[in-house]
């Protein structure tokens, strides 16, 4: 039988290298591909009869407009504004391969750290950029917390120094974990399905149906959290804790 | 002792990170159930919250499964 973690193996489809450099398009590619096409076809296609009363494709890209709006205003505030297409683009971005990994023989591309490193670097680097240009150095106040002794300081800023420098490595491990384990998760029980055969096969089925409902809850979830942890740490750099 | 050997022994110390993850998840749930039979008016609202809780909670498990994987297949 075949192992549960060949599901993430890359393939190239079309190879191809620049000097030394591979850059050829893989499946992971692929998937990317099919998710921007998605999101182009809903966002763009979708709004371009811009009717009063929506249609089924209008409400599904008014509708995840107004969640992603709602959520940066509630956790960033007006200044926030600026941001939000960057935003949005990422909750649709992650949230589309999310989902579009549990489609049979399909390709997860956030099941690949070196994606969701990619995604959580951009966030941490924009942020602390947007920190340090919005607060010059006193954006460096952010790591001494107010109202506390000196002596502690001495204990505390290392702490918030080093919490700072963890994100990215935490969001980028957070949903590229999800996706492996919950990938993993399925393939091992498919697997019993396969060795207990008919007869007892359907107990370990109907519990990857049920697994099945749960992961479209977590790729939905993952993606949230995400974009909402972006937010907060957005806020930070504006607002100075 | 044999380092494969050793490999398993990690790799199943490393699931011990689970016993504070299961405290934690029960815990979110559990308070949101107590304050949901208080005020039930508010438990809506708050549900998102709750869900964004168990999802940062769970991640701390699937550190540990990540850190199991290390032990077994990279070293």
């Amino acid at each position: 039988m075949q192992s549960p973690m060949e599901q993430f193996e890359i393939k190239r489809l079309l190879a191809f290298h620049i000097g030394s450099l591979d850059a050829s398009y893989t499946n992971s590619a692929l998937w990317m591909t099919v998710a921007v096409l998605i999101a182009f076809f809903v966002f763009v296609l979708g709004m371009q009869r811009k009717a009063l009363v929506p249609g089924r494709l209008q409400s599904v890209a008014e509708m995840g407009y107004e969640f992603v709006a709602g959520m940066v205003r509630d956790n960033v505030g007006d200044q926030g504004k600026k941001y939000f297409p960057f935003i949005l683009t990422l909750f649709v971005f992650i949230l589309l391969c999310n989902l579009l990994g549990l489609v049979p023989y399909s390709f997860t591309p956030t099941s690949h750290i070196i994606v969701t490193f990619a995604m959580a670097l951009v966030v941490f680097t924009g942020v602390t950029i947007i920190g340090f240009i919005k607060h010059g150095a006193h954006f460096l106040s952010f790591f001494v917390p107010k109202g506390v002794p000196l002596w502690l300081l001495v204990i505390l800023v290392p702490i918030e120094v080093i919490s700072y420098f963890v994100r990215p490595f935490s969001l980028s491990i957070r949903l590229f974990a999800n996706m492996l384990a919950g990938h993993t998760m399925l393939k091992v029980f498919g697997g019993f399905v396969v060795m207990l055969g008919i007869l007892a096969g359907w107990a370990p089925l109907a519990f990857i149906v049920a697994l099945t409902g749960l992961e479209l809850l977590i790729a939905f979830l993952q993606a949230y959290v995400f974009t909402i942890l972006t937010c907060l740490y957005l806020n930070d750099a504006i607002h100075l804790h | 002792m044999d380092a494969s050997a050793a490999k398993l022994i990690g790799a199943g110390l490393a699931t011990i990170a689970l016993a504070g993850v299961g405290v934690g998840i029960g815990n979110i749930f559990g308070s949101f159930v107590q304050g949901a039979l208080r005020n039930p008016e508010a438990a809506p609202r708050v549900f998102g919250n709750v869900l964004l809780g168990f999802a940062l909670t769970e991640a701390v498990a699937l550190f540990a499964l990540v850190i199991a994987f290390m032990i077994l297949f990279v070293f």
